[in-house]
């Protein structure tokens, strides 16, 4: 089976994730320390990330549905994300997240709720794109009803 | 070395000191640095665990502190270097910094996705050896080696102080102990010598003279007889001479004693100036804390030790330690940790707060103590409890009266670092009686302690509890914790964390390996959690989540153990969000039970992973106190992408109804599996 354009395709897809901004250096880092003791590395952290990161989401998504917000709990969730999501390289979420954070501080609810749906689709699209990249499906995570809806998959 | 002081004595090198020794690093070093790893995010230990890897160290990865420092006390010498995060939903990362300072002297590293100033100059002040910002890069871990040696080195100049005077690495301190080492230095030498009855000591000396000495470990009751002796000599009066003389440890020698005190001043000196501006009514006492601290911790831990005395005397006679120190001291924190200790807590401890201000000296202090109706009898320090619920409650109570304390908590914890002047003696002194009880993991070493302690504690009688109450009473317990709230920052209370979890396992849910853990950390845990956050803090929301955690370990626990639980749970509230903690419960209840639905009928590999963390998450989903990790923490419900809506909203439901115990395996009730498309 001849593989080079198969590859040639998976180099472009990753090479337009960080072109778009998708993934930033960290993601890279990853890559660097996958060898053959771990030949799936990046993939598991991902899908680990996207696991464990599920949860969070879950309870940003549950504390924005009590009024008043509470921004403190908000701001630690969502530190919690970021330091995740930085991890991976995921810098458009980061990106979000960081907003989210600043919002939060501010006390801004408002804000903290558009920047929550934004973050929400880049997340959504990372995952899309880093599933096909990683050619498997990596599982759902546990989003609230309104998420899924909201989320255009 | 001579073991008198029981299991706090001093050990010689211990393996990892071998390595220390200077001439024996093997070829190969870096590699095979021993290093544990601690982050509640699995994400970022993971990929840090491979990083390390990469890098030829021999990584340890943990996820949540209590089972970090458990490890750590375990296992002395296993580790040569600690990297923790600051953000931890069971314990505050300083905090765990601090414990590990005080306790086994290992270099931490801290890291966090906060780059702020002002969380940076917080490791600094809590003694991390650096501060890494995440997302970590390989190239920050390749040189975490540097560390470790750099503290051998260190180290190596303590011990081969004798005699002299002058180190490169020492600050002005080197001349203070200069003052010490030159009037008394023959004469110490010559006291301890006579004092010595067992022939180790002699060897000792004379290695110590000429060749390196085997490095001293501080443990907690060496600390607490050192913290002890120094509060009745008076902090300003407390030379390494007369220190060696009222320890009366053989083998120790005053260089040792003298290094010692130049950290513990500097602590204390930390101490002051970190809370310095927390309060402000602290900031002009004088520091004539230390003796009144020290018999106060003594008192603490004897009764601690005994197991008998009630958290409530405990927190009591700490209070009151605390409200004169701090009364004396410079520490606003103990001040106001005193103030609000004694309010909740006893209004005859307020008795004790007013008394804080009239004391300036240690003689005050001592008279405090006496005034201070307690509840505790002389003879009840005899009596040890042999039971780990006695040293789990010690603990507690012992946590619970460092958290008044809280100086307490932060002075021990500081004593790991090299800290000057310690204000709060009896923070020390009380946080080592915990710490003592966890790590020796038995109570018997409080029976040994408490006898040291009494024996050298000139007015243990007079010191009573007031209105002590066991530990079973929560309430009381809690009520510390909750008044200490305001004291308490917003991070995480080590104390509540650590003991809670354990008690709470212990209560019956989750006795296995929690026991273990509430009898070596989790009494230790939380009192220095409480100490350094009282100290240090304001706790804001405190209350509010002592409120729900108590609900909810009330709900499982009957014993004090249980008691102490919900105060440590409380504690471990105060540094997370109630909520959060609550909510990760609850998703995490839920997610096990999707994740069993997902897993079943889900081909990925991943799904296959997930039902096997499933498992073990179901299992013991809150107190996991294992290190793995994607099983703790990863309660994501993991759906196929075929999940059919009904079955998500089924799910939905099931979630909003509350969280059940995540008991289920794999029959979850609201669950119907057939239902769902392959």
């Amino acid at each position: 089976m001849e593989r080079n354009p198969m590859r040639r395709q998976l180099a472009v897809m990753r090479q337009s994730l960080f072109d778009q901004g998708y993934l930033d250096e960290q993601f890279v880092q990853l890559e660097e320390l996958q060898d053959d003791a771990n030949p799936n590395f990046v993939e598991e952290v991902v899908t680990l990330y996207y696991r464990d990161s599920a949860r969070l989401i879950l309870n940003v998504e549950q504390a924005l549905e009590r009024k008043p917000f509470d921004f403190n709990k908000l701001d630690g969730y969502m530190h919690q994300f970021k330091g995740s999501s930085s991890s991976i390289g995921a810098k458009k979420v980061k990106a979000e997240s960081t907003l989210f954070r600043e919002y939060c501080k501010s006390g801004n609810g408002e804000g903290c709720m558009r920047t929550f749906q934004q973050l929400k689709k880049e997340y959504a699209t990372l995952r899309k794109k880093l599933e096909a990249y990683f050619q498997v499906p990596i599982i759902f995570q546990f989003f609230s009803l309104s998420t899924l809806l909201n989320m255009c998959f | 070395m001579n073991s008198n002081i029981g299991k706090g004595s001093m050990s010689t090198a211990s393996s990892s000191a071998a390595w220390k020794a200077g001439d024996v690093v093997p070829d190969r070093f870096p590699a095979g640095l021993r290093v544990l790893v601690v982050d509640d995010d699995p994400t970022c230990l993971m990929i840090l665990e491979k990083m390390l890897r990469t890098c030829l160290y021999e990584v340890t990865k943990c996820n949540r502190a209590e089972t970090a420092l458990s490890m750590l006390r375990e296992n002395k010498n296993g580790f040569d270097i600690v990297i923790s995060d600051v953000h931890m939903p069971d314990m505050d990362g300083f905090k765990l910094l601090e414990h590990i300072g005080l306790e086994m002297d290992l270099p931490v590293i801290m890291m966090s996705a906060d780059d702020g100033k002002h969380v940076v100059m917080k490791g600094v002040t809590h003694g991390a050896c650096d501060y890494l910002i995440k997302p970590v890069r390989i190239e920050a871990l390749k040189n975490i080696w540097q560390h470790v040696v750099r503290k051998w080195k260190n180290e190596w100049k303590d011990f081969e102080q004798s005699g002299s005077v002058e180190e490169g690495d020492r600050q002005q301190k080197q001349s203070e102990d200069a003052d010490y080492s030159s009037s008394a230095n023959e004469g110490n030498w010559k006291s301890s010598k006579k004092r010595k009855d067992d022939e180790d000591e002699t060897d000792e000396r004379d290695d110590s003279s000429t060749l390196k000495k085997p490095r001293v470990v501080w443990s907690v009751e060496l600390h607490q007889q050192f913290v002890a002796a120094v509060n009745q000599l008076g902090i300003d009066k407390a030379v390494p001479k007369k220190i060696l003389e009222l320890m009366n440890v053989p083998g120790l020698t005053r260089e040792n004693v003298a290094s010692h005190l130049q950290k513990y001043r500097l602590y204390l000196r930390r101490l002051s100036g970190v809370s310095q501006h927390q309060n402000s009514f602290m900031s002009h006492q004088e520091e004539t804390f230390g003796p009144l601290s020290s018999l106060n911790g003594l008192d603490l831990q004897t009764l601690a030790a005994t197991g008998q005395l009630p958290a409530e005397s405990l927190a009591t006679l700490q209070a009151a330690g605390l409200g004169r120190s701090t009364a004396k001291s410079g520490v606003p924190m103990a001040l106001v940790d005193q103030r609000n200790i004694f309010s909740f807590e006893n209004p005859k401890l307020r008795f004790g707060e007013g008394q804080q201000q009239h004391i300036n000296g240690n003689n005050k202090q001592i008279n405090l103590l006496h005034g201070i109706p307690m509840t505790m009898e002389p003879k009840q320090l005899v009596g040890l409890h042999h039971t780990a619920q006695s040293i789990g409650n010690v603990n507690m109570q012992v946590t619970s009266h460092g958290a008044q304390s809280g100086q307490n908590n932060s002075l021990l914890m500081q004593m790991g670092q090299p800290q000057s002047r310690g204000h709060i003696l009896n923070d020390a002194t009380v946080g080592h009686a915990p710490r003592l009880l966890s790590s020796m993991g038995q109570p018997i070493l409080s029976n040994g302690i408490a006898a040291n302690v009494s024996t050298r504690n000139r007015i243990p009688e007079n010191i009573r509890a007031p209105g002590y109450n066991p530990v079973s009473q929560a309430s009381s317990m809690l009520n510390f914790p909750m008044n200490h709230a305001s004291e308490l920052p917003g991070n995480i209370l080590p104390l509540g964390s650590t003991p809670g979890m354990s008690s709470l396992t212990s209560k019956g849910t989750f006795q296995e390996d929690v026991n273990s853990e509430i009898k070596g950390s989790g009494g230790f845990m939380p009192s220095y959690d409480i100490f350094n956050d009282l100290n240090q803090h304001k706790p804001q929301s405190w209350e509010l989540q002592n409120v729900s955690m108590t609900s909810d370990a009330s709900q499982r626990s009957n014993s004090l153990q249980g008691n102490l639980d919900l105060t440590q749970s409380v504690l471990v509230q105060q540094g997370i969000s109630s909520g959060q903690m609550n909510g990760q419960n609850r998703s995490a209840a839920v997610v096990s039970k999707a994740m069993c639905s997902a897993g079943d009928f889900s081909e990925q590999r991943n799904a296959q992973n997930v039902n096997q963390h499933f498992n073990t998450l179901l299992v013991d989903n809150t107190i996991r106190v294992k290190s793995e990790i994607v099983a703790d923490v990863s309660p994501a419900n993991l759906f196929p992408d075929h999940f059919g809506q009904e079955d998500l909203m089924s799910a939905l439901l099931k979630q909003q109804e509350g969280i059940a115990p995540a008991e289920n395996e794999f029959d979850f009730d609201g669950y119907s599996m057939d239902n769902i498309p392959e």
